[in-house]
């Protein structure tokens, strides 16, 4: 157990057992002090039991609901958390909202942020990567309460030894100010595949698929995991663009990235190059995504994905 | 100051001065800061330029007293982000520049721009890119908001304003959201949003007759211990070039490829 200091974790809407990240973020602040939770919304009796699973003592709620805007109610209630708390860092996941939550909080407490954690020492210094993925930087919060977001797969999740149930805090939610209401929420279809944020197995296709996303998605079946895509595939509507890997899409850092029929541009390699695995296949032995794999296919993924796909399935029976 | 008809709009686009992403990009060995030799506009800032011009255009242009504002922060040749958004079709532009500002983080930048902005008078909207291509932390934007006290409507996919509101699209994973907010309000847009034009022989023409008002921190009552890398929340303690991953295997399809490709998953356990 390293210090006594406690480390915040920010459970952003929960729905029903917690996302994988935010078990990874309570594992990340068990090694670092004592894990604390703050929940934008009270917590059932099954969600508190978990939160105590992974060893968080006290739970902040906000003692009247928040309001459906965006961003700005979060960050005023968790000013307050930080100031009845007085933790030692905020960990908070790495979305579009974790991440646009910390830096409205930061200006609120005078405190530095550091994004796109993906390892956090418990000197509370932070190892990211910047500039697409061409350095690897450590990091550090010099002035305030680090708030710190970390990317999914930064660490294994694990359930602790926690006992007994946390106690619940109520905190004032605080005023948000100005903020843009959400009108509007319509959910995407469910692939039932995992999220490709958080999922350990990645398959992504690009140009190279032709309008046919059949393959990626039987490969990506046959291993458990998401599928993801280029921008050339997704600004051409063969499929969604939630799918979208890079720059401006999702960063992702899996376990495994099968990328097939993608060239490897600069803007994709920026969403996937701290992938621990990297695979790529491409009839173009000239692609510069054979750059950066660990395993090459040179060869038509018409033929190779399908058979990777059977042999899978082969050998798991 | 909530607009309820549908008068001229001031809006201010903020566009940053970035390194090229075609070349290789480095941080320097003592400060680990961006080396800029190579620099361009943000090219994810070209979507907020547009996304400004449509919207001035749809109410008559600069003609009808419509303003769009281009403002970065950064060194001398960040002059060059504001000269081309003026080409596109902007209508002046600031640029704020100072010795101390160097090494400056989010933090920092905010402050800056949240200052240039207030000396501006009162602006109807705020537009900026996702993030930018070189910090790619998508702070600035929400850290701003904040300091300006603005509704923000961040990763926009669509963007209309109509009657003192404005409404973004945004795509956020599993969900679709519309989000809505009055004036005046930040936005921050993603490449879904527009196609950018390009600069044209007239635009260029007509650049080099438009404003570019530069000011330094003492111009904005800012001290320059609260910039740079004095005023910085946050140090990078080092860096490193990313290894080159280490030789990799490529083999060629020769018909057993998928096989081989799974045999090399189950070498690293990964199946
Ligand atoms: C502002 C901006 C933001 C961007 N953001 C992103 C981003 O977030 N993500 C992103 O991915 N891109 C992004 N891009 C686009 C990026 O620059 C590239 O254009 C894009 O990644 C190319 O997609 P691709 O590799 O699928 O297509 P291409 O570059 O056309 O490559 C297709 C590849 O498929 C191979 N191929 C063809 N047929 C087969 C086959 N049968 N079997 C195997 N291989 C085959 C070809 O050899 C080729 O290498 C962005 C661009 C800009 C300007
Ligand atoms: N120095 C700057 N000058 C002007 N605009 C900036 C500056 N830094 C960031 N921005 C704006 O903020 C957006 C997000 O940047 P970032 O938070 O660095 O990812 C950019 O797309 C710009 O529109």
């Amino acid at each position: 157990m390293a210090g006594t200091a406690k480390i915040l974790v920010f459970i952003d809407s929960p729905d029903g057992p917690l996302h994988k990240v935010q078990r990874e973020l309570l594992t990340l602040a068990g090694t670092l002090g004592e894990p604390a939770a703050a929940v934008s919304s009270p917590p059932d009796e099954a969600l508190l039991a978990e939160l105590a699973g992974y060893g968080a003592a006290t739970v902040y709620q906000p003692a009247a609901q928040l309001e459906d805007s965006l961003v700005a109610p979060n960050a005023a209630f968790l000013a307050n958390v930080v100031r009845e708390a007085a933790p030692a860092a905020v960990l908070l996941e790495n979305s579009y909202e974790g991440k646009e939550t910390a830096a409205r909080l930061g200006i609120k407490l005078s405190s530095g942020v550091v994004t796109d954690a993906i390892a956090v020492a418990p000197d509370l210094s932070v190892t990211k990567s910047v500039l697409a993925g061409a350095y690897t930087v450590v990091a550090k919060v010099t002035t305030g309460t680090p708030l710190i977001t970390v990317k999914a797969n930064s660490i294994e999740a694990a359930a602790g030894t926690g006992t007994g149930m946390p106690v619940v805090v109520e905190v004032d939610p605080g005023e948000p100010g100005p903020a843009a209401r959400v009108t509007e929420r319509s959910a995407k279809p469910a692939s039932g595949r995992p999220d490709l944020g958080e999922a350990r197995v990645v398959v992504a296709g690009g140009r190279g698929v032709n309008g046919d996303f059949g393959p990626i998605e039987e490969l990506a079946d046959a291993l458990g995991g998401a599928v993801g895509a280029s921008r050339a595939a997704t600004d051409a509507g063969w499929i969604d663009h939630s799918a979208q890997v890079g720059q401006t899409g999702k960063t992702v850092s899996p376990q495994l990235y099968i990328s097939a029929g993608i060239s490897g541009a600069i803007q994709q390699k920026a969403g996937m190059q701290t992938a621990q695995v990297i695979v790529a296949v491409n009839k173009d032995a000239d692609s510069p995504v054979f750059e950066i794999a660990d395993f090459g296919v040179v060869g038509d993924l018409f033929q190779v994905l399908p058979q990777a796909a059977g042999e899978i399935r082969k050998r798991k029976g | 100051m909530h607009k309820a008809d549908n008068s001229a709009l001031k809006i201010v686009v903020l566009v940053k001065y970035v390194p090229d992403t075609q070349f290789d990009r480095h941080l320097t060995a003592n400060s680990h800061t961006v080396d800029r030799s190579e620099s361009i506009l943000s090219e994810l800032d070209e979507y907020a330029i547009e996304a400004a011009l449509q919207l001035i255009e749809a109410r008559g242009g600069a003609k009808a007293g419509n303003t769009v504002t281009a403002l970065t922060v950064g060194p001398a040749a960040a002059v060059n982000a504001v000269k081309k958004a003026l080409q596109l079709g902007a209508t002046d532009g600031v640029h704020v520049t100072d010795e101390a500002l160097a090494g400056s983080d989010a933090s920092g930048t905010s402050l800056v721009l949240a200052a240039a902005i207030r000396s501006l008078g009162p602006v109807d909207l705020v537009l900026t890119g996702m993030a930018s291509t070189d910090g790619e932390t998508s702070l600035v934007p929400a850290q701003l908001a904040e300091r300006l006290g603005l509704a923000q409507l961040t990763f926009a996919a669509s963007l209309e304003v109509d009657g003192g509101v404005v409404t973004a699209r945004r795509d956020d994973g599993q969900e679709s959201e519309t989000v809505q907010a009055q004036l005046p309000a930040l936005v921050s847009v993603t490449d879904q949003i527009n196609e950018p034009r390009y600069p044209n022989f007239k635009g260029i023409i007509a650049a080099k007759k438009k404003k570019v008002a530069e000011l330094a921190l003492s111009d904005l009552g800012l001290d320059p211990g609260q910039v740079g890398r004095t005023g910085a929340w946050t140090t990078v303690l080092s860096a490193e070039a990313r290894p080159p991953r280490g030789q990799g295997t490529i083999i060629t399809d020769e018909g057993d490829a998928g096989i081989k490709l799974v045999d090399f998953l189950a070498s690293r356990k990964l199946l």
